[in-house]
């Protein structure tokens, strides 16, 4: 989410590779979690790797490892010093921003500075603040159901229909920018994170540049939203620099609509594969919070980046400086070392140290928000619409690349 | 049971909260407060044992 303005404006773009990737073959040698191929089987792919290897290696994007590992995962997470946060999505090429900062604070930052731009948002995100959200995200999402139950059509899509609407609207209503541009966001976020580096964009597309005319329309007709807010923080007695508040608000964009629509479709294409856990989800025998973590652990959307800023090993991986690594805590999240029953969803599962939202100083700022985006999709689901299943299972497809979750997810409504 | 939470480790995950807003709640900036340390009154120690085995980063510990 960092690579975005650098991946977009930098002079790097004749670097990148054309939108094709090469099948791969080998994925313990040889992975790339760009593929259409990852993103149809990652849970297999993540488990044969973790009895094979268990540090994937791939000599594409310049150089990447790939862990699978609770363990491992879990130790780079937390290790600031042998891995830096400048840069955290994989691409082609390395980063050009400023060390220690990035393109998109706090994501892209190390200590200490990292520290400083993650406290200007921490109030922002609380429990206290996400709870005031929460009747208007009900509204949003009966609004949604209202339109797919409207035409009394069997077929609907969820991830086009519901999913993806949700969090666009609410971070929308509290950056500040219109709920309209839904369309352009998610433009943005297919580029950047489906397929990075992987599209020529001319500078006034960029999301730097939208955003640009965001904060000077802000400075011009100064608001109370969130980014008005943070035009008004300081360092030192000094306003953030523009550069600082864009690279935010890109990365509260792009990081709150993608991966909590990611969550919100997952689960729905889990309900609609398991009509025992709607069943259950629906009659009050299983308690829809506790059910949420475990939707949340089994169905992780992110993985995020690092580049490794010491010489360092990790398992079997000898890892280099400029070595990007892949931190899969979707696939942590399925490691039997650290869960039983780690490949089933266990909806009443009472122990459950997931790391959806990541692990160490970089957890997730948003995930108070996005657990209760999640928890009021489903809640405000199950209330209202018939039972599902689901119409079309060619047609169900999800995303590549460092989010995940289904893009497409056609449903047949079981009307009586 | 003796309930423990080490501040030093908390990142603000609110699990705790969430399964024990009996022991803990969270602050301006989201991160853990326990309600209750040392000695965890009988009815609260499912909670306790909740808390733990939820905490991310095992901040928390909950021993007879």
């Amino acid at each position: 989410m960092d690579n975005l303005p650098s991946a977009e404006e930098s002079d790097h773009m004749d670097q990148t590779s054309p939108s094709g990737r090469a099948p791969v073959t080998d994925w313990s040698t040889d992975f790339d979690h760009t593929t259409a191929a990852y993103a149809a089987a990652a849970p297999d792919i993540w488990e044969q790797l973790r009895d094979a290897c268990p540090v994937a290696r791939t000599e594409r994007f310049g150089g990447a490892w790939l862990p699978t590992r609770h363990e491992d995962v879990s130790r780079i997470a937390k290790d600031t010093k042998n891995f830096t946060s400048r840069s955290v999505v994989v691409s082609d090429w390395r980063t050009d921003a400023p060390a220690g900062i990035g393109y998109a604070p706090p994501i892209t930052s190390d200590p200490p500075f990292h520290t400083i731009a993650r406290s200007f948002l921490l109030p922002a995100f609380s429990p206290a603040a996400v709870q005031k959200l929460r009747g208007d995200t009900e509204r949003i999402c009966d609004e949604l159901i209202d339109k797919l139950l409207s035409p009394a059509d069997p077929f609907i899509d969820a991830a086009s229909g519901y999913a993806q609407h949700i969090p666009v609207r609410v971070i929308a209503q509290m950056l500040g920018v219109p709920e309209s541009d839904g369309e352009i966001f998610r433009g943005f976020i297919h580029r950047i994170m489906e397929e990075p580096g992987q599209h020529h964009v001319e500078p006034e597309e960029t999301m730097w540049s939208y955003l640009g005319g965001v904060v000077t329309d802000h400075r011009e007709h100064p608001r109370d939203d969130l980014i008005g807010y943070l035009m008004s923080c300081e360092i030192n007695g000094r306003p953030l620099i523009d550069d600082h508040v864009i690279g935010t608000v890109a990365l509260l964009l792009i990081a709150g609509i993608d991966t909590t629509w990611s969550a919100i479709g997952a689960a729905l294409w889990h309900l609609a594969t398991h009509p025992e856990h709607q069943r259950a989800l629906r009659d009050g025998t299983a308690d829809l919070p506790t059910a949420v973590e475990e939707l949340l652990r089994f169905y992780a959307p992110v993985t995020m980046a690092r580049l490794v800023a010491e010489p360092v090993e990790v398992g079997n991986a000898r890892m280099e400086p400029e070595d990007w690594v892949l931190l899969s805590f979707p696939a942590a999240n399925r490691d039997p070392a650290a869960f039983d029953r780690a490949d089933q969803v266990v909806l009443d599962r009472a122990s459950n140290r997931h790391l959806a939202f990541g692990l160490g100083i970089h957890r997730c700022v948003g995930s108070n928000l996005a657990r209760m985006e999640l928890t009021v999709a489903l809640e405000r689901w199950l209330d209202r619409m018939p039972p599902v299943s689901v119409a079309d299972p060619e047609g169900v497809r999800w995303s590549t690349g460092q989010v995940r979750g289904p893009r497409a997810l056609p449903l047949r409504l079981e009307i009586p | 049971m003796k309930l423990t939470f080490d501040r030093s480790l908390c990142q603000g995950h609110n699990r705790c909260v969430m399964v024990a807003p009996s022991l803990f709640t969270a602050d301006d900036d989201g991160y853990a407060v326990a309600l209750v340390s040392g000695e965890v009154p009988i009815e609260l120690e499912g909670q306790a044992i909740l808390a733990a085995d939820n905490c991310p980063e095992y901040a928390i510990t909950a021993e007879p």
